[in-house]
This record gives structure tokens, sequence and C-alpha cells, in this order.
């Protein structure tokens, strides 16, 4: 580890990774301690966690993560120059193609994998629109990270007074929202409300899901998810990026 | 060089089945992953006659040193392994193993003896932890059933069979003996153990979307010790041993109870190339310490 920030209440961590291989936007990893992994309450962590990748700034991979349980809370605690176990990059991320309009859609910890995709939609001169909702205006912090974020907020302490989903639904039923591509990533029930907005528009959209892990490359079959054609993926190999319109719904674990 | 039924392996670490996947790893970490195999021979997944789909999510529970998983056997069965899987693992620098899962007599006989055709096949891995539809017993719960059905399927084949026996039953040393007497030529233990997991704050509501699951991990490595230690004495076939083994001591431990190869399961969920790791740790352990080689 190389660096351990505060942003709001979360926190930004960068890991030197000299000689990995370039990730996608989209793509996560899979981190755990060097030392002491196992140490927490109840025997806890164990397994490595996920995270997507924030952005890689020359040889170093950065992350955001909220302390919310054992292993994110043991991550968020370690200091430059302890040991991190980095598995990656994994998984399929977004496939931009040849988007021309592009709606970036985050809450939370989703705001990670937009931050590099718009990085690298701007790179190629495509118009984005950053839209991400947050529980309150500390949170908003990680709304930094993006490019003109419209910004929305449960309690209304900063931006919009509300979801982030009623920003999005203004702006497809706006002036050109019909040529729209949206990428969203963020907690379930807002990515399910994402989706039913896009499905009912017949929009393209690419969700960043979420889903319990094990081993993060393909392994153990424990992420699946089940589409809509019927049978489940593994969101690990055949996601974490999943095309809206495959899904029958997004899942609430 | 371990000896392991006739195949000449470089090092006595081999995988847990169901806990890598060669293939899908070689997509994640590319062809470098084969130049530096960390598997000794690789043993696939389970393989049933017909398609699976596997358990409903969720699918995983950590617990204490150890994960429960109530993945549920997903696999494309035989055609579809036979057809997509097979060339590719072919391609693998070390012997393959198949691990193969029936819930009839008939079933197992189509499995081996399709398998048994493969030169690709090194050898046979029987799952025999699941459900006789008939009895309702563990197939590999009982002695007498497991003792006939491998008299029914030991002739389909020369290729050969490893009996991995289930530890959810009250005397694994007694069903290692059948398999022995009924012509398995290597046993191997310890497959997961039955457990269950509650959702936080919904009282009696199972966490895993099948009710129950299997226990993996350093949780569950005493009772490894305690299975093989208790097989190896009884039979004279190779033991693979496994449970819990994060290390090359605890491989060592498994070897000293009795094992003649050591399967790496759970530890490659963090670690990919644990089963490289492992086996270092433990060609260190037996130059250092000369007397080790003995065992
Ligand atoms: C592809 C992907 C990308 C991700 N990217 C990010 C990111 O960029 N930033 C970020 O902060 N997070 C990200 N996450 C989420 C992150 O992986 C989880 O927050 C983390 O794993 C939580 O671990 P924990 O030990 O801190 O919390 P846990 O205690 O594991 O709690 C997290 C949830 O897991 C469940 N749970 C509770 N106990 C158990 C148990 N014993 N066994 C199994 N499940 C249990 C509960 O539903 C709980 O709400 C990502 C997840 C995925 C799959
Ligand atoms: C996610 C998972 C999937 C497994 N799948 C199989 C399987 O398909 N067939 C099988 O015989 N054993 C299966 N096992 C059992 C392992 O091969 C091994 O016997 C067990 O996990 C104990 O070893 P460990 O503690 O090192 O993981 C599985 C275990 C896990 C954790
Ligand atoms: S997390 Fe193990 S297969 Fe996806």
């Amino acid at each position: 580890m190389t660096a351990n920030e505060p942003l709001g209440p979360y926190r930004v961590i960068a890991a030197a990774d000299p000689a990995g291989p370039v990730p996608a936007a989209g793509q996560f990893f899979m981190l755990s301690a060097g030392e002491r992994w196992g140490g927490g309450e109840g025997g806890r962590p164990f397994l490595p966690r996920a995270f997507s990748m924030l952005r890689r700034e020359g040889d170093e991979l950065r992350f955001m993560l909220e302390d919310v349980g054992p292993g994110t809370n043991r991550l968020a605690t370690l200091e430059p120059g302890d040991g991190l176990l980095v598995v990656g990059p994994l998984g399929a991320g977004f496939t931009p193609g040849d988007t021309r309009r592009a709606l970036l859609v985050g809450g939370g910890v989703g705001v990670p994998p937009l931050c590099c995709l718009q990085d690298e939609l701007l790179a190629h001169r495509v118009e984005t629109t950053a839209l991400v909702g947050f529980r309150s205006a500390t949170h908003a912090a990680a709304a930094t990270l993006l490019r003109d974020p419209r910004v929305a907020t449960d309690d209304g302490s900063i931006g919009h007074h509300g979801l982030v989903t009623e920003l999005l639904e203004r702006e497809l039923d706006g002036a050109g929202g019909s040529e729209r591509t949206v990428f969203a990533c963020g907690p379930p029930a807002m990515l399910e409300a994402v989706r039913r907005l896009c499905v009912e528009r017949a929009l393209p959209a690419q969700l960043a899901l979420e889903s319990g892990m094990a081993c993060g490359f393909g392994a153990c079959f424990g992420c699946v998810v089940s589409l809509r054609a019927g049978g489940y993926v593994r969101l690990c190999v055949d996601g974490p990026v999943l095309d809206a319109h495959v899904l029958a719904e997004v899942p609430a674990h | 060089m371990p000896d392991f039924c006739g195949l000449e392996l470089a090092h006595p670490i081999v995988n847990g089945s169901g806990t890598f996947d060669a293939i899908a790893a070689r997509r994640a970490f590319g062809d470098e992953l084969d130049a530096a195999f960390p598997f000794s021979a690789f043993v696939s997944k389970t393989i049933t006659l017909a398609p699976r789909e596997g358990n409903p999510p969720p699918r995983l529970w950590e617990a204490a040193g150890g994960l429960l998983n109530s993945i549920g056997l997903p696999n494309k069965g035989l055609e579809g392994y036979l057809a997509e899987d097979l060339p590719e693992l072919a391609r693998l620098p070390v012997p393959l193993i198949t691990n193969v899962m029936g819930s009839t007599v008939e079933e197992v006989a189509a499995l081996v003896e399709a398998l048994g055709e493969r030169e690709e096949v090194a050898a046979i891995e029987l799952n025999v932890s699941c459900p006789n539809v008939r009895t309702g017993l563990d197939l590999g719960a009982d002695a007498a059933e497991l003792g006939r059905v491998l008299r029914a399927v030991r002739p389909l084949t020369a290729t050969p069979l490893i009996v991995k026996l289930t530890p959810n039953t009250a005397d694994v040393a007694s069903v290692a003996a059948a398999a022995e007497e009924a012509g398995a030529d290597a046993v191997s233990l310890i497959n997961t153990l039955r457990g269950m997991a509650m959702q936080p704050g919904r009282a009696g509501r199972p966490w895993l979307g099948a009710r129950t699951g299997g226990l993996s991990g350093p949780a569950v490595r005493h009772v490894a010790l305690a299975q093989v230690a208790a097989v190896a004495s009884r039979v004279a076939v190779p033991v693979v041993g496994m449970g819990g083994v994060t290390s090359g001591r605890d491989a060592l431990e498994l070897l000293h109870a009795g094992a003649t190869l050591v399967a790496v399961g759970t530890e490659s969920f963090r670690d990919p190339a644990a089963g490289r790791r492992i086996s270092g740790e433990l060609s260190e352990l037996a130059a250092n310490r000369p007397f080790v080689s003995e065992v």
C-alpha cells in the first residue's frame, strides 16, 4: 500500500503495481491484507474482497472504499508500507464502443468505476453527463472524483433532494435523452430503478453489479446472478458489468 | 517426485475439485498461468451426466477461518465437458484428473465409461457426496452401498479411480476400506462438512439459498488431519489429503498423517498462486529438515 487518505467518510487507497496489466474501466481487483487478514470479529475477514478500480495513475492502482464490515475495516486501517495482496484486473468492464453521448449514473461506492470510465470517454471526446447520488453532503465528497457531476442527496444537504434516478429520469425525458447510453454503478435498488427506466425506453445501458464473491476469477461459482433468459452467469467473469437488458432484475444480494 | 497411481507428478500439491477453474483462470491471468501452473495435476470440478445450473444464490457465507458454500455442482454435463472443456484442459502442462458424480449406479457407470476412453484423462475421481435418489443416503456415507457402486463400475475402465470420500459419515475409515476392497486405486478426503448459516437479524432464516452448505478452509483442517490419519492407517492405496491447507507446514502435517498428495482448495480463492507457494514451502521444509523426506 502506498497511500490511504480520507475522502469524506470514504477512504481512497493506493497500491503499487508496477508490473501489472493495464485495467479497463469497470474491471475490479480482489484485495486482502498481507498480514493479519482474519483477525477481526468472528474470525473474519477470511476471503479477499472485491473493489472496482478507481484510477490507475503511473504505477499505482487507486481504489475507493467504505468501511462497512471486517474486510473493508481492515483495509481502511492499513498504512502506507503495509503489504496488500492484489489480484487482478478481473472481469469484464464497460464497453463504450462508439457511444457518442454517455450518461454516467452512480451512487455511493458505485462512483469509482465511473471515474475511470469518464476519463476514457473524455479522452475520446465523448460527451458525458455524470449524475451521482449520496446519503448526505459529507458522502458527496466522493463526487469530486468526477468531472462536472450533478449531485442528489437523500437528505437534501447538497444538490437535488431525492434520488439520483429522479435526475436520470429528467435527463432521459429531456432533449436528446433517447440518444444516450447509460453506464451505472451503485446499490442494488438504484441499479434496479436504472434498469427499469432504460428497459422501458429501450435505451442501451450497462450496469456494474455486485454480488458476494469468494475468488473473483471464476473458480468458485459463488457469485452468480440470474438472467432474464434463464440460467446463471458468474458475475466475476461475465460481469461485473452486464447489459441491463439481459437481466430479469438486479439481485438484492 | 511422488508416484501416484502410476502418474509421475512434479510435486505433491494438487487442487481440490471445484476450487480452481483452469479455463477461467487462463482467461483471467493469461497463458503465463500455464507456464507456472500452481498444481502438479489438475482436478476438474464435478461433472454430472446431465448439465446442472446449481443452487439458487446466495451460495457463499464467510465463516470464522472458512467458507460455507452451497454452489450445487453447476456444470455443463458430460457432453458439454467432452466437447468444450476437455480440449482446453488437455493443453495444461500437468495431468488431468476428472471428477464425476452420479446419483445412480447407471449414471456413475456412464460417466466412468465415457471418460475412461479418453486418453487426456489421467485419472477419474468419484465424488460420492451425493444423496442416492433411492435411499436418500449419501452414496459415500455407507460402506456397503459404496462397495456395490464401485464393483459395478470398476470393470468398465483401466483408468485409475480415486474415490473422494465424504466426511459426513460416522466411520470414514470403514468406508475407505470398502472402497479399496471394491477396487479403488486411491482415496481422497476430506470433502466439505455440512453446515448452516443464519441470516443476520432474521431469526431462524437460513442465509444460503439451499439452506445448508459445505464448510471448508482452515476451520476444517483438524477434522481433515484426524480423518486422513484414520483412513491412511486403514488402507494401503494412496491417500490424497485435503482440508484447510494454507501453508507448506499444513501440507507437511497431512503428509505425516499418511497422505501421498495434498490438495489445496479454498486457499486458492485468496491467492490463485497458493499451490505454487505451498509446494515451494514444502520443499524448503524438506530441504531444511532432511528427516521429513522419509515420509
Ligand atoms: C465487483 C465488485 C466491485 C466492488 N467495488 C467496490 C468499491 O469500489 N468500493 C467499495 O467500497 N466496495 C466495493 N464493492 C463491495 C465490497 O466488496 C464489499 O463492501 C466488501 O466485500 C464488504 O466486506 P466487509 O467484510 O467489509 O463487509 P461484510 O461483513 O462482508 O458485509 C457486506 C455484506 O455482506 C453480507 N454478509 C455479512 N456477513 C456475511 C458473511 N459472514 N458471509 C457472507 N456475506 C456476509 C451482508 O449482506 C453485508 O451487508 C465491490 C463489490 C464487487 C462484487
Ligand atoms: C466453492 C467450493 C466448491 C467445491 N466444489 C467441489 C466439487 O465440485 N467436487 C468435489 O468433489 N469437491 C468440491 N469441493 C470440495 C473441495 O474440493 C475440498 O474437498 C474441500 O473444500 C476441503 O478443502 P479446503 O479446505 O482446502 O478447501 C468444493 C469446495 C468449495 C469451497
Ligand atoms: S467469485 Fe468465485 S466464481 Fe465468481
